[in-house]
């Protein structure tokens, strides 16, 4: 091996490399990191969306960091984030590992359990919210009693409700994720086990569990930084209601900047909002060990 | 400042990517030029009365054309603030005028009308006089009034009444004593949508003013310190918390929305007895209820007395009119479309028939024989006995006050239908927002 080939070799990425980062860097640039640095600097400001800006230092983060609404919602936030994990997580697991299965019923299973992905939020919260109408919906139209409860109107009930259909949504999409994982364990440590005599439950929490461990983390960064982010639904189903029972941060900042015209808190939220997501993001990937990248594939 | 306005608010608006874009999606921008662009509130049947004012003004005047859009009640209050600081307005801004006025006029952002009103003296003096109160920010017209008067009446389903063989109340005790009658039969006493919040607020309206009079509120909205603290407040507020755990509102009332009408279809469906609503509701029960409101089945009166109290009986409250304003921003040729659409086009002979017909009252002077003739006469006869006997005229408390101080308002309302908050409580956080 001669060393001039190697240099030439090192040199092609690199002069491809800007035009081909070329429209994602611009996207990028357009529509995550300019934003971002202007809602940095609206945060430093008192506007009401409508009149002229004024640069007002740090009032507007002194008033929303004293205020227990953002406490309140940063909460909220968190508890949909965890519940939503906590419930969607061994779900999709058992379904993505049932779904790895060869047999055909089970594909066709899985093309029916795809479905509530490829329904739009609001449609499915339009839907949900008919649904459980404590008046005109499933309960009281069918007169069932378990059903007619005041399901949107309760605090409790309805953190419940946004959870489930939450989850409702996104179970398809992660146990699509866990789908693929466990269909890359490869089959020689399922032979192995069988010969050793280990039976299913013992497969599946001593292969199939530590076997997935980085789809675990990756459908799980997903789940938390997008459960930051639920907006739409949480609109449509609660208003973040009953009073703020299911006022969600994102939710929180759309109410204070584009209802109650105050884009300095409501930009403060944002950037707090990114921060959180960051951090999260961040901290996900240090769970996963130095190594993230490395294969699992032989075991460990 | 390098950055325009409009740049940040469109960056304000992306970072939340997922967030906003489904509130406030789908802009359509300024209109071409040769006409002017008009976005108003759908919903039936408001909604094709509006359309077939422009249709008809578009038809009359070929050259001048208006390109019009609708939105829904609650989504349109949000877009329309956002689109006017994004320097996307329409040339026609619809709207209630009060304090969301005050804000885009503060701004510069709609047409001063005064000398235009001056040039049309007859147009001005065609219409309520009381609705350009509303109009008016420090002694300018900002907004042309425009369709009707809506105060806000108290409904009730006669069937349901004669059912439980109960009178309608004539008093706040009255209205009590009915809530455990209605309640035994499985009868909720009062519809309310109250995921909508302003639906909520009307109770608060009425008593302030029936208890302490209009000068409660009044002091409020002048930014009088400590002015949700009277103790009038405090007792209306106080009342209302009764009602509530006395099982006054329909089960599940804070997960209801207006916009959908179902409110007014417990009314008509006979599944609540009573609801305090806007004039407008009067329509929507007409056309969605059946026979409801042609067998004589649909009861209304105003907010009865609450003993002990203060305030005058004709005093009222609601929206005195809808507003039509014109983008600063608009070309002149657009603009030039608007104000002719406000000189011919608005509250037209067949526009002002429409309006009757669905048991609404114009804001325009000299409909009296035109009302009388109406199907519905009684009604409308009622409601223009209130707006032009009214002693006070109350606009609508999240119309009336900036945005930043409704919104709070609305929250507070909601939780004070909770009854997650106390009614002192309730009056602390109001008073931090209007004596700011």
């Amino acid at each position: 091996m001669s060393a001039l080939p190697g240099t030439t070799r090192r040199r092609r990425p690199h002069s491809a490399l800007p035009w081909l980062a070329t429209p994602a860097l611009v996207l990028f640039v357009g529509f995550a990191v300019v934003p971002l640095v202007g809602v940095f600097a609206l945060s430093f400001t008192t506007w009401d969306g409508i009149g002229t800006i004024r640069a007002t230092g740090l009032t507007s983060w002194r008033k929303v960091l004293t205020d227990p609404g953002l406490t309140h919602a940063l909460w909220v936030t968190f508890l949909v984030m965890a519940v939503s994990w906590a419930v969607q997580t061994p779900l999709s697991i058992l379904l993505g590992t049932f779904l790895a299965g060869r047999q055909r019923y089970r594909a066709v299973l899985g093309v029916v359990y795809f479905i509530p992905l490829m329904l739009s939020s609001a449609a499915i919260a339009l839907a949900y919210k008919a649904l459980l109408d404590p008046n005109f919906g499933l309960g009281a139209g069918l007169d069932i009693q378990a059903l007619s409860r005041d399901w949107l109107g309760r605090p409790g009930l309805a953190f419940g409700v946004v959870i489930f259909v939450v989850s409702w949504q996104f179970i398809p999409f992660h146990s699509l994720i866990y789908q693929g994982g466990v269909q890359q364990i490869p089959k020689s440590l399922y032979e192995a086990a069988q010969l050793d005599g280990a039976g299913r439950v013992r497969q599946f929490f001593s292969i199939t569990l530590p076997q997935l461990k980085y789809t675990i983390i990756t459908s799980s960064t997903l789940m938390v930084v997008g459960s930051l982010t639920f907006f739409d639904l949480i609109f449509i189903l609660t208003e973040g209601g009953p009073g703020d029972a299911t006022r969600v941060l994102a939710l929180d900042m759309y109410k204070r900047g584009f209802q109650a015209s105050l884009m300095g808190p409501a930009s403060v939220i944002a950037v707090i909002l990114v921060l959180v997501g960051l951090g999260l993001a961040l901290l996900l990937r240090r769970l996963g060990g130095r190594n993230a990248g490395a294969s699992q594939l032989e075991g460990a | 400042m390098a950055l325009s306005r409009r740049t940040l608010l469109g960056l304000a608006a992306a970072v939340p990517a997922s967030a906003a874009l489904t509130a406030c999606g789908g802009s359509s921008g300024p209109g071409k030029s040769g006409g002017a662009t008009y976005w108003y509130l759908n919903g039936q049947p408001q909604e094709s009365v509006r359309s077939g004012a422009v249709k008809a003004f578009n038809k009359a005047h070929p050259d001048d054309q208006i390109e019009d859009t609708t939105f829904q009640n609650d989504a349109y209050k949000t877009k329309i603030k956002t689109a006017i600081g994004a320097g996307k307005a329409p040339t026609i801004i619809w709207g209630w005028g009060g304090g969301t006025l005050r804000a885009y006029a503060e701004a510069g952002q709609v047409e001063d009308l005064t000398s235009w009103f001056g040039e049309h003296a007859d147009l001005k003096k065609s219409l309520f006089p009381s609705s350009f109160g509303a109009a008016t920010v420090d002694g300018k017209i900002y907004a042309m009034p425009c369709e009707t008067v809506q105060p806000i009446i108290l409904y009730y389903n006669r069937k349901v009444f004669d059912q439980v063989g109960a009178k309608p109340p004539e008093s706040w005790d009255d209205i009590m004593a009915l809530v455990p009658k209605f309640n035994k039969k499985g009868i909720a006493p009062f519809a309310l949508g109250g995921q909508s919040r302003w639906t909520n607020m009307m109770w608060l309206e009425f008593l302030f003013d029936r208890i302490g009079g209009s000068e409660v509120f009044q002091a409020a909205i002048e930014g009088e310190k400590n002015a949700w603290s009277h103790p009038d407040a405090i007792k209306a507020l106080t009342k209302l918390q009764e009602l509530v755990k006395a099982g006054g509102f329909v089960k599940g009332f804070s997960s209801i929305t207006a916009d959908s009408n179902a409110d007014q279809a417990l009314l008509y469906t006979g599944r609540a007895a009573m609801m305090l609503h806007g004039a407008w509701s009067y329509g929507i029960q007409q056309a969605d209820g059946g026979d409801f409101v042609s067998s004589g089945s649909l009861g209304y009166m105003t907010f009865p007395p609450v003993e002990g109290g203060k305030g005058d009986l004709s005093d009222t409250v609601g929206n005195p009119a809808q507003y039509l304003s014109i983008s600063s921003k608009a070309s002149a040729e657009e603009k030039k479309v608007a104000k002719e659409y406000f000189a011919k086009g608005v509250l037209q002979e067949e526009e002002v028939k429409q309006w009757i017909g669905n048991g609404s009252v114009p804001i325009k002077l000299g409909t009296e024989k035109l009302l009388a003739a109406s199907d519905n006469a009684d009604f409308l006869q009622f409601t223009y006995d209130i707006a032009s006997k009214a002693k006070v005229f109350v606009q609508s408390w999240d119309q009336a006050l900036s945005p930043t101080a409704a919104e709070t308002l609305l929250d507070n309302i909601v939780k004070l239908f909770q009854l997650s908050i106390s009614p002192k409580q309730f009056a602390t956080n109001l008073n931090a927002v209007t004596n700011a």
